[in-house]
C-alpha cells in the first residue's frame, strides 16, 4: 500500500501522524476476536454510545437545570446531587456531560459518515477513471489537504457562522479529503492487480469491478480507517467548540464545556467543570484507538509489526 | 534532485495561489460584506454605495481578489473592520510572541522526543517502549486541552508554580518570571508535538532497523551501540528530519487551541477573536500567513525526505 504513484509524490506522507502503512493489508481470516484491549475499548466505547442515545432521557435534570437555585454556599464543589460538581452558571456538571455525548458523537459520527460518502465515491471514482479526471480531482484535493484542519473550519465559520449543519458539512467536507487520498490509493493500487485485468478482459464493465472486486478488497482497510478518522473528527469538532466556533451555548457539548468553565482555573474552586469533559473527550477517542490498533493487528497490518 | 525541488517549490506556489483562493472565495459567501459590518446600523443605500466604492468593493470579484492579493504580497495586509487599526501594527507584537513559543518548543520539545523516541526504538518491545508507545498514543488520541488542563493541575494548583492564564504584555519582566510565563503553553506543546515525535522517530529508526544491512552488521558480530549510532542513525537522519518538518507544521494547529487556553496573546487568539466578530479582514490576513508557514514547512519536509531517500527521487 506503500508504493506512491506519481501524482502523490507531492504531498507529505503524512496525515496528523496516521499513514496508510498503519491499516492492515488484508481482510481478517476468521473473525474478529477481540484481545483484552480490543475488549476494554469496546466496553468504553459502548458505554459512551448508551450515554449518548439515553442520556437525556437518564439524566437527573435539564440540561441548563440549576440544581440549587440560590444557594451558593459550595459553589461549583461536587456535592450530594451534582457529583461532578457545577459550571460557572452553577448547572449540573453530570448532567451537561450527559446531554452532550450525544451531541459530541452524533456530530461527529455524521460529519464522518459524510466524510467517507464523499471520499470514497469521488476516491474509487478517480482510480477507475481517466488519467486527467483523476489528476484534475488529486490537484483540487492536494489543495485543501495542504491547509491545517482548523483553519479551512475557521475560515468557513467565519463566512457562514456556526450551527451544527455546517459544522457537519464543514468536518465532512474537510475530511473527505483525506479518505479521498486513501480511497483512491487503495483503489489504484487494486486496479493494477491481474485478477481486475482477467475481469476486464472477460469484459466485466467498471461498476462490476467496483462492486466484485475493488469494494470486498478495499473494504477492511477502509472500515478500520473509519475508526481512525472519527477520532480526528470528535478532536476537530471539539477543538471548534472550544474556541466558541462549534456547538454555541446554551447546547452542551464536551468541546464547549471545557471552554465555558476555562475561568475557574484563575480562581480554583474546582478543576473538575475543566477537567471532566476534557476526560470525556480523550476516552473516547483512546479507546476508539485501542479497537482500531486490534483490528488493525487482527487483520495483519503492519502496525502489529511494529507494536 | 534539482529539477525535483524546483518541482515542488512550483506545486508549492500553486498550492499557495490555490490556497488564496479558497481563503477569499470563503469571505465572499454570505450577502454581508465588510463595508455593511463597518457602518453596521448606520447603513443607507447611498453611503453604503459610498463605502463600497471606497472599499473596491463594488469592482468584479477578480479585481477584487488581485488587489488583495497583490497588497498581501507588498506586506499591506488592510486594517481591521473592528478597530480600523493596521493589520500590520495589530500583528507586529503578537508575532513575535507565537514565533518565541514555537521556536522555544521546537528547541525544547523536539531534541526531548527524538532521544526518547530513538531510545524507545532501541529496545523494541521492552517495558520502556511499551509504556511510552501507550502514553504517546493516548496522548496524540487526546484533545489539546487535556493536556493543558492536566499540567495546570500538576503545577499550577499542585505545587504552585507558574500560572494558568497568561495576561497582559511580557515588558518588564526579569528572565525567571518571564519562564514561568510561558512555561505552561511551551511545556504543553511540547507535549502535543512530543507525542507525534516519539511515535513517528521510532517508526523511522525501527524501519531502518530492519533493513539487510543491519542484520548484515548483527551477523558480522558489530557490538549493538555501534549498530546504532554508526548504522542505524546515520540512515534515519533523512527521515527524521522530515518528521521534525511535519510536526512543526503541526505546531501551526496546535498552537491555536494552547495559545486561547492560556489566554496567550499571539497571533492565534487574535484569529479567533477576528472569527467571533466577523473580521474578515482579519481572518483573510492571519489566515495566509498561517497556510503559507504550513505550506513552507511541508514544503520542507518534502524536500527532505528526497534528499534523503534516492527511490523518492528516481520513482518507477
Amino acid at each position: 500500500m506503500s508504493t506512491p504513484s506519481e501524482t502523490e509524490h507531492f504531498v507529505a506522507p503524512y496525515d496528523e501522524g496516521v499513514t496508510f502503512d498503519e491499516l492492515p493489508d488484508a481482510p481478517p481470516r476468521q473473525g474478529y476476536k477481540p484481545s483484552i484491549t480490543g475488549w476494554i475499548g469496546i466496553a468504553v466505547v459502548g458505554f459512551w454510545l448508551f450515554i449518548a442515545v439515553a442520556g437525556p432521557f437518564i439524566a437527573p435534570m435539564g440540561e441548563n437545570d440549576l440544581p440549587f437555585p440560590d444557594d451558593y454556599s459550595e459553589f461549583q464543589k461536587p456535592r450530594v446531587g451534582a457529583p461532578l460538581g457545577t459550571d460557572v452558571e452553577d448547572r449540573d456538571i453530570l448532567t451537561r456531560i450527559m446531554y452532550g455525548a450525544g451531541r459530541t458523537i452524533g456530530i461527529s459520527f455524521v460529519a464522518t459518515s459524510l466524510a467517507y460518502l464523499v471520499g470514497v465515491i469521488l476516491g474509487i471514482g478517480a482510480a477507475v477513471s481517466s488519467p486527467r479526471v483523476d489528476m484534475i480531482l488529486s490537484r483540487v484535493n492536494d489543495a485543501f489537504l495542504s491547509l491545517p484542519t482548523i483553519m479551512l473550519g475557521l475560515v468557513v465559520v467565519a463566512a457562514v457562522g456556526s450551527s451544527i449543519p455546517v459544522l457537519i458539512a464543514t468536518a465532512g467536507l474537510i475530511y473527505a479529503t483525506v479518505v479521498f487520498r486513501l480511497a483512491r490509493a487503495i483503489g489504484m493500487e487494486i486496479m493494477v492487480m491481474d485478477y481486475v485485468e482477467a475481469a476486464r478482459a472477460r469484459g466485466e464493465g467498471t461498476w462490476w469491478v467496483i462492486t466484485r472486486e475493488i469494494w470486498p478488497n478495499a473494504r477492511m482497510p477502509l472500515i478500520t480507517d473509519f475508526g481512525l478518522r472519527m477520532i480526528y473528527v470528535i478532536l476537530f469538532i471539539s477543538s471548534l467548540s472550544f474556541l466558541g466556533l462549534g456547538v454555541q451555548p446554551p447546547q452542551a457539548d464536551w468541546g464547549s464545556m471545557v471552554r465555558e468553565n476555562l475561568g475557574t482555573l484563575q480562581y480554583g474552586a474546582s478543576i473538575l467543570p475543566v477537567l471532566a469533559p476534557a476526560l470525556a473527550i480523550a476516552t473516547l477517542t483512546v479507546a476508539i484507538n485501542l479497537i482500531v490498533d486490534d483490528v488493525s493487528a487482527h487483520g495483519g497490518g503492519k502496525l502489529s509489526k511494529r507494536m | 534532485m534539482w529539477s525535483l525541488i524546483l518541482k515542488r517549490i512550483g506545486v508549492g506556489l500553486v498550492t499557495v495561489v490555490a490556497v488564496s483562493f479558497i481563503i477569499f472565495a470563503g469571505t465572499k459567501i454570505l450577502p454581508g460584506d465588510a463595508a455593511q459590518i463597518q457602518l453596521g446600523q448606520n447603513a443607507t443605500v447611498e453611503n453604503l454605495a459610498a463605502m463600497r466604492a471606497e472599499m473596491g468593493l463594488d469592482k468584479p470579484y477578480l479585481i477584487q481578489y488581485f488587489t488583495w492579493a497583490g497588497n498581501f504580497i507588498t506586506g499591506d495586509l488592510g486594517s481591521s473592520l473592528a478597530s480600523d487599526v493596521p493589520l500590520t501594527q495589530l500583528i507586529a507584537d503578537r508575532y513575535q510572541n507565537t514565533v518565541m513559543v514555537a521556536v522555544l518548543t521546537a528547541l525544547i520539545g523536539v531534541p526531548i522526543s527524538l532521544l526518547m523516541g530513538i531510545l524507545a526504538a532501541m529496545f523494541p518491545g521492552s517495558a520502556y517502549d511499551r509504556v511510552l508507545t501507550f502514553v504517546s498514543v493516548s496522548l496524540v488520541a487526546s484533545p489539546e486541552f487535556l493536556t493543558a488542563t492536566l499540567l495546570v493541575l500538576l503545577f499550577v494548583l499542585g505545587m504552585g508554580i507558574g500560572t494558568a492564564v497568561v495576561v497582559g504584555s511580557t515588558e518588564g519582566k526579569g528572565f525567571f518570571s518571564l519562564i514561568s510565563h510561558f512555561a505552561l503553553p511551551i511545556t504543553t506543546l511540547s507535549f502535543v508535538i512530543a507525542s507525534q515525535l516519539i511515535r513517528m522517530s521510532r517508526a523511522a529508526v525501527l524501519n531502518v532497523m530492519s533493513s539487510p544491512y543491519i542484520e548484515m552488521a548483527i551477523l558480522k558480530g558489530v557490538p549493538r551501540h555501534r549498530i546504532i549510532f554508526r548504522h542505524a542513525l546515520l540512515n534515519s537522519i533523512g527521515p527524521i528530519v522530515n518528521v521534525v518538518a511535519l510536526n512543526l507544521a503541526y505546531l501551526v494547529t496546535g498552537v491555536i487551541v494552547v495559545e486561547v487556553y492560556f489566554g496567550y496573546p499571539g497571533l492565534a487568539t487574535l484569529i479567533v477573536q477576528g472569527v467571533q466578530s466577523r473580521d474578515f479582514v482579519m481572518v483573510q490576513g492571519l489566515g495566509m500567513i498561517f497556510c503559507l508557514t504550513y505550506v513552507i514547512l511541508m514544503l520542507i519536509a518534502d524536500v527532505a525526505a528526497y534528499a534523503s531517500n534516492p527511490r523518492l527521487r528516481h520513482p518507477k
